[in-house]
């Protein structure tokens, strides 16, 4: 098993442009890392760089403490989960496992040995003689997996494995990646630009933008405590919702309607000697119907009249959309690239509409004016200028 | 539904008509149809006949769709033997995947078809390999990652006997300025495990000739590689004395491969001179461009070496008939009337499209020379041609593309 540090890892292409900036980290042995980051973040190179395919311009990268820099992929002994692979019709599922074993001269004894090994973690002990077209779809991707599993190696490296995955498989396949990471511990580096499968899967996750790292914690840290705008606009499903406001007298006063700040977060603000301009953050599932909260529990937040011009039942859930004041163009040009970045241009919640995630008892209508309810000790500020934290 | 494609591409219009928004799996139309022998293949991939000509469709996510487009038309800009991409269709449904639409090769045939009817000397493997690598190496020079290069995602011409490979499948394929030697390496380990699989495939299958030894064909794709690569990139030091011998030598060489330089460069160095090539990555090789400028004939490299020779003898054979020098290009203009055109022109109409006509050409000079040394004579090239259509074309199976039978 291995340990994997990257140590100020850089990627820079003859033409100067960085791929990859100083990236550090150091992975535990048996961690389950995800890389996660939109499209241009860094996330495939740096994973390439791990994996021996590209080659690191500056900073080290060691395996179990040995720098591994100019090693070939082969001599780090860690196994780049492909995409998709394919299973051939004429072969049992244990010959479709075991054939690359073959290749590296191993015993029979113990490409026996490993097959069966790999097949009761997978649970297709009873399927190890059928051929590939007696199989269902999660099967025949289990199957692919047990041939990278079988190699036993230090470490898994796996590029968007579930990409090409339909809906269903892909949720199939990312609980039964999460639960055979558990039980082999191998250590595994995983790149998605989904979070959340970066969510559902990490230990830790490594959030990219630009080819430099901007925050690295378990799911829940990046959740609760985003260390920037990006972060917060790319972690969480819907995305936070973002608006430009001012800080003036313990009071917020944004275009949807001024509210006190709680005690302890105006003491960390002024602690840090925040600026005036902000721009406030504020997650879907932290809004709730006001008819909905109790007594103690609505003190902990404020009230605000929306009028929502749409409503998505899930059954589980209710998301209501509603207008909120378009802000003006020069605070919003931070908030649109972030927008953009994530994927969320068009998305609600991201410019001019807000978007609340309620309990199915609500009485809301489309239309119609209602009370919503937010928990302020869940606002997140932002500097308007850097798009850093504030009062963390 | 949206269906996006390069123009121009107005025969693939005919396409519009197709049942875009049902499941690809589930599809009923007239225009289906089945090819045999195909190869392996993870997604969906049906076969549409329209107007004449036959179109492969892949059911696969619309990014991966839409980057394999690109890719494609990507590599069709080089000039490197791929399938030609013809469009890509979208927005087909809530979380309906999105159909890749390419041209199927016309006269292509697949590996296993290669091990089913094996055609011209030689093992079938040899020729299988020698095309997937020369292919691996024209995509690494071109900084083209292949990510799945396998004999599955391959399609085969016969090239005078020998066969000529074509990209089929770019879903995993990276383009980059240039490969590192770990992108190479890993792209080549991915090769060799991949053509291990499907051999040992066919062997399950009771479909490979049994002299042939899955794990020893795999680890030959790697040495082959490897030679090939390094007799088209190395540099070499050579003494200034040796220079121009030594270049025309090198160029020779790669010319011989089916390569063209498209850059020499010479560095001093205290020891000599190094000499450092950068090799054209197109498919048009070197006797490919000769016999177009010649004949206006467009075939693939060996075929064309084929006949530049039968052309070379051809004048020979004017000048002393004729007893004065005819120029290269007079020859070449009477042998594209006197010979070519009339022996493609013979070959019987329910036989045409089963093989290419430069091919079919080309077996017939063999078959002329077997019929020669039987017959003690040079029975000369219609007698041949005749006995060939009457004998040996009839048993070459049809070509994928006309043997395509409706579902």
């Amino acid at each position: 098993m291995a340990a994997i540090t990257l140590d100020k890892v850089t990627k820079r292409y003859p033409d100067g442009t960085e791929a990859v900036h100083a990236a550090s980290l150091d992975i535990a042995d048996g961690e389950f890392i995800v890389f996660v980051g939109p499209s241009g973040s860094g996330k495939s190179t740096l994973l390439n760089m791990v994996a021996g395919l590209e080659d690191i311009t500056d900073g080290e990268l060691r395996i179990n403490g040995k720098v591994v820099n100019l090693l070939s992929p082969k001599e780090r002994d860690i196994a780049m989960v492909f995409q998709t692979y394919a299973l051939y019709p004429h072969m049992t599922v244990r010959q479709n496992m075991a054939f690359p074993l073959k290749i590296a001269h191993l015993h029979q004894d113990e490409i026996d040995r490993r097959v069966k090994e790999a097949a009761e973690l997978l649970e297709i002990t009873e399927q190890l003689d059928r051929k590939p077209a007696n199989l269902s779809g999660g099967q025949r991707q289990r199957v692919a997996m047990g041939r990278a599993i079988v190699r036993n190696p230090q470490a898994f490296l796996m590029d968007e494995p579930l990409s090409n995955l339909d809906a269903k498989l892909r949720v199939q396949m990312r609980t039964m990646i999460s639960r055979l990471q558990q039980r082999l511990k191998v250590t595994t580096i995983y790149v998605t630009h989904d979070q959340t499968e970066a969510m559902t899967l990490g230990d830790r996750i490594m959030v990219l933008r630009l080819g430099v790292v901007q925050q690295v914690g378990s799911p829940q840290e990046l959740y609760d405590y985003p260390v920037n705008l990006f972060v917060a606009g790319f972690i969480g499903s819907p995305s936070m919702n973002f608006m430009p406001g001012q800080l003036a007298d313990g009071m917020l006063k944004w275009p949807l309607e001024d509210m006190p700040l709680p005690a302890e977060t105006m003491r960390r603000l002024e602690q840090e000697k925040v600026p005036r301009d902000v721009i406030v953050g504020i997650r879907p599932e932290d809004f709730e119907d006001a008819a909905l909260v109790d007594g103690a529990k609505r003190e902990r937040g404020a009230t605000i009249t929306v009028k929502p011009d749409v409503l998505e039942s899930l059954g589980s859930e209710v998301f209501a959309y509603f207008p909120v004041p378009k802000p003006r163009a020069a605070q919003m040009d931070e908030l649109q690239r972030v927008a953009a970045e994530v994927g969320a241009g068009d998305a609600p919640g991201s410019e001019s509409t807000f978007v609340a995630r309620l309990s199915p008892a609500t009485t809301a209508q489309e239309g119609a004016t209602f009370s919503l309810w937010l928990d302020t000790h869940k606002i997140h500020l932002f500097d308007a200028q850097t798009g850093k934290a504030l009062g963390r | 539904m949206r269906f996006v494609f390069s123009p121009p591409a107005g025969e693939a219009t005919g396409l519009l008509t197709l049942p875009w928004t049902e499941p690809l799996e589930g599809w009923k139309d007239e225009r289906l149809v089945e090819i045999r022998q195909r190869g392996i293949s993870r997604h969906v991939v049906r076969f549409v006949s329209d107007n004449g000509v036959l179109y492969a469709l892949k059911s696969i996510s619309e990014r991966l769709a839409r980057r394999e487009y690109r890719l494609l038309r990507f590599l069709a800009g080089l000039g490197i033997p791929a399938v030609e991409v013809v469009g890509v269709a979208v927005d087909l449904g809530p979380d309906a995947d999105a159909i890749l639409v390419t041209k199927f090769l016309p006269f292509a045939t697949t590996y296993r078809a290669v091990f089913s009817s094996p055609r011209g000397g030689g093992p079938p493997t040899d020729k299988l390999l020698d095309a997937l690598v020369e292919l691996l190496v024209r995509l690494h020079l071109s900084g083209f990652f292949w990510g799945d290069c396998s004999l599955s995602n391959a399609l085969f011409r016969y090239d005078a006997g020998t066969l000529e490979a074509y990209l089929v499948d770019a879903e995993t394929s990276e383009q980059h300025p240039e490969l590192t030697f770990g992108q190479r390496h890993y792209d080549v380990e991915l090769a060799v495990e991949r053509v291990y699989g499907e051999l040992l495939d066919l062997q399950a299958g009771n479909l490979l000739p049994a002299d042939v030894d899955p794990l020893e064909v795999a680890g030959e794709l790697q040495r082959r590689y490897e030679r090939l690569w390094d007799e088209l990139t190395r540099e070499e030091i050579i003494p200034p004395d040796e220079q121009r011998f030594r270049i025309a030598e090198r160029l020779h060489r790669l010319n011989e491969l089916g390569f063209d330089a498209e850059e020499v460069e010479l560095i001093a160095a205290p020891e000599g001179n190094r000499l450092r090539v950068r090799t054209r990555v197109a498919e048009s090789g070197h006797h490919s461009r000769e016999l177009f400028l010649r004949t206006g004939l467009d075939v693939s490299e060996n075929q064309a070496r084929r006949l530049l020779n039968d052309i070379a003898s051809f004048r020979a054979y004017l000048e002393q008939k004729d007893r004065r020098p005819v120029s290269e290009i007079v020859a070449a203009n009477r042998w594209l009337a006197e010979v070519y055109d009339p022996v493609v022109a013979a070959i019987p109409e329910d036989l045409r499209g089963r093989l290419a006509p430069a091919e079919i050409f080309h077996e017939i000079l063999e078959h002329r020379w077997y019929m020669s040394e039987r017959a003690g004579r040079d029975v000369g090239t219609a007698a041949a041609a005749r006995s060939y259509f009457e004998r040996v074309l009839p048993q070459v199976p049809e070509s994928l593309d006309t043997a395509a039978g409706s579902e």
